[in-house]
């Protein structure tokens, strides 16, 4: 069984954003960027999933600037057997949106025919959570969205999935879509040997203008602004002094 | 212009408070049809058409609807899209799970979380985890999105719309439905719970989650944790608040240990009241906390506990 693993490089979690004075989106230059963490969660359940002897082969794909392919590096280095980078800009600004990355996508699965494809159920910078229910969509397949489990029993996966106030469970007929949610797996950590080894694993490249995909933005982000900024408010001396600005001043207790 | 609203349904009955809130967010678009897809909806539906400002309901009742699977729905939603203009629903697991598929068969862009609709085609939305807020306008010919239902106020009742019912189209068969499991617990959940009392790294160990439960028992709180109070095994990592965890706004957030990460400030700063509990006096934490107190968490929860 073959497994596709797309993949997002985008701000790292562990970056403060900041929202450019002019309101034109937010600052991207020399800032810290990484494999979006829902990504790198769906990763090691596909590279378990060959562990486990039940995928033959993980191949991840990632959209977008060329930067792109250093996340592939890193994917790689955790056990993906090969990457697929498609160049779709080399504007760092340009955020291809999802509709464009499914529809992108959809070409490489033509290609590349997986039995399954699993995604990060969003990514991190915009927030979306959506490309793989497009992809399911636009190729007709089942999907399993916000994967807590998955078991792979013949044609069909088993997916535990996070819903409001518990866990749902479903059967999709493979080839089908999961994404992947928090709780799915913990992520390994790169070893250095396997980084060295990464380094010579293959990396196609391929450019979004040669798959015949209308990749032109249906969204236009007319301003991108702050959030309210919260105040600082007081430091308390003792815990009755906390109990009773709790009371009487927030009011929450 | 008109709205089709997809209705969240639980255990037969309307999520009202989640649809009241949606309708009150695009009331404004046009005539408000709702559409109830699910088995056995007849109560649903009812409940639906007393709201404020629908102007007619749909009922989809069928087996395959009974457990929201992500196809048939989407299926029957396009073989109704035709004539609407904007197509929406509360923001849900469901209709995460629903509508960006029903966008891509439309051939358009999903919009997720909207904050605020700001005329037919422009919506605010929150990106990076509500660290930056978007204004985006859509060129597509239907806009299809989700509505973040903190952002509105709920619509109330007094309408007394019709209730239709409509065909359903056959199931694509692509998945089926094994089991539901809510989650048994005494305490709330934690993105709908009204306080909540997190533990960071700073609680120390597993074993000493217990103090935080403690006063979480006290304040009929939700737990939660940062990210590396559940990297260091001390939670489990779906009491993750934070980016890359749950996104909650309590009306009480007590940060107990928690040094205050981008990444964990992210996913409570939108709450009404922060305490923050911390030996650091200088931790980012106190720079959002609406009251701040410096000192030994073993010594300040036990005393709080018990002064509540």
């Amino acid at each position: 069984m073959k497994i596709l693993v797309p993949v997002k490089r985008v701000v790292d979690y562990n970056v403060r954003i900041r929202v450019k004075g002019d309101g034109s989106g937010v600052e991207l230059a020399n800032v810290k960027m990484s494999v979006n963490p829902f990504d790198e969660i769906a990763i090691e359940e596909a590279v378990r999933l060959k562990e486990k002897g039940i995928a033959t082969e993980v191949v991840a794909v990632s959209i977008g600037v060329p930067q792109a392919k250093e996340t592939l590096r890193t994917v790689l280095a955790m056990g993906t057997d090969r990457a697929i980078f498609v160049e779709a800009t080399t504007d760092v600004n340009v955020d291809i949106e999802p509709l464009a990355v499914a529809k992108l996508l959809a070409k490489v699965i033509e290609d590349e025919k997986p039995n399954l494809v699993i995604a990060g159920k969003q990514a991190i910078d915009n927030d979306m959570n959506a490309t793989g229910q497009m992809l399911a969509a636009l190729l007709g397949w089942g999907q399993a969205t916000f994967a807590s489990s998955v078991e792979i029993e013949g044609d069909s996966a088993t997916v535990s999935r996070e819903v409001d106030g518990g866990l749902q469970t479903i059967r999709v007929k493979l080839p089908a879509i999961i994404t992947s949610d928090l709780r799915l797996n913990e992520p390994r950590y790169v070893a250095l040997p396997n980084i060295m080894k990464a380094k010579k694993k293959p990396l196609e490249e391929r450019k979004a203008s040669d798959l015949g995909v209308d990749i032109t933005p249906r969204l236009k982000v007319i301003r991108t602004a702050e959030p309210p900024q919260r105040q600082a408010g007081v430091k308390v001396s003792s815990v009755d002094e906390l109990v009773s600005k709790l009371k009487n001043e927030a009011g929450v207790i | 212009m008109s709205v089709l609203l997809l209705a969240e349904v639980a255990n037969g009955h309307l999520v009202t408070d989640t649809v009241a809130k949606a309708l009150s967010a695009v009331k404004a678009l046009g005539d408000v049809t709702v559409l109830v897809a699910t088995q056995n909806g007849t109560e649903a539906a009812a409940e639906a058409a007393k709201l404020e400002g629908v102007s007619k309901v749909l009922l989809a009742d069928d087996a395959s609807l009974a457990h929201e699977l992500a196809e048939p729905v989407a299926a029957l939603i396009v073989s109704l899209a035709s004539g609407y203009s904007h197509i929406a629903a509360g923001s849900t697991a469901f209709s995460k799970n629903v509508l960006p598929r029903v966008a891509a068969l439309l051939d358009v862009m999903i919009l997720s979380d909207v904050t605020a609709v700001k005329d037919a085609e422009t919506f605010d939305r929150p990106v990076y985890a509500g660290n930056a807020i978007q204004t985006v306008q859509s060129s597509d010919p239907v806009k299809v999105f989700t509505i973040r239902t903190a952002a509105f106020s709920a619509v109330g009742e007094g309408g007394s719309a019709s209730v239709d019912n409509v065909s359903v189209p056959a199931d694509p068969g692509l998945s089926s439905w094994v089991e539901d499991k809510a989650v048994e617990s005494e305490r709330p959940e934690l993105t709908a719970a009204k306080n909540i009392v997190s533990g960071g790294r700073g609680v120390g160990s597993k074993e000493n989650f217990d103090t935080i439960a403690k006063l979480a028992d006290k304040l009929n709180a939700a737990i939660g944790a940062s990210r590396a109070a559940v990297d260091a095994g001390y939670a489990p990592n779906d009491w993750q608040v934070g980016q890359t965890g749950k996104i909650v706004a309590p009306d009480l957030y007590i940060a107990v240990g928690i040094s205050g990460a981008i990444q964990h400030l992210a996913g409570m700063k939108d709450s009404r009241v922060i305490v923050a509990i911390n030996k650091d006096e200088d931790a980012p934490i106190f720079q959002v906390a609406d009251y701040g107190l410096v000192g030994d968490l073993f010594t300040i929860l036990p005393e709080l506990t018990a002064k509540l």
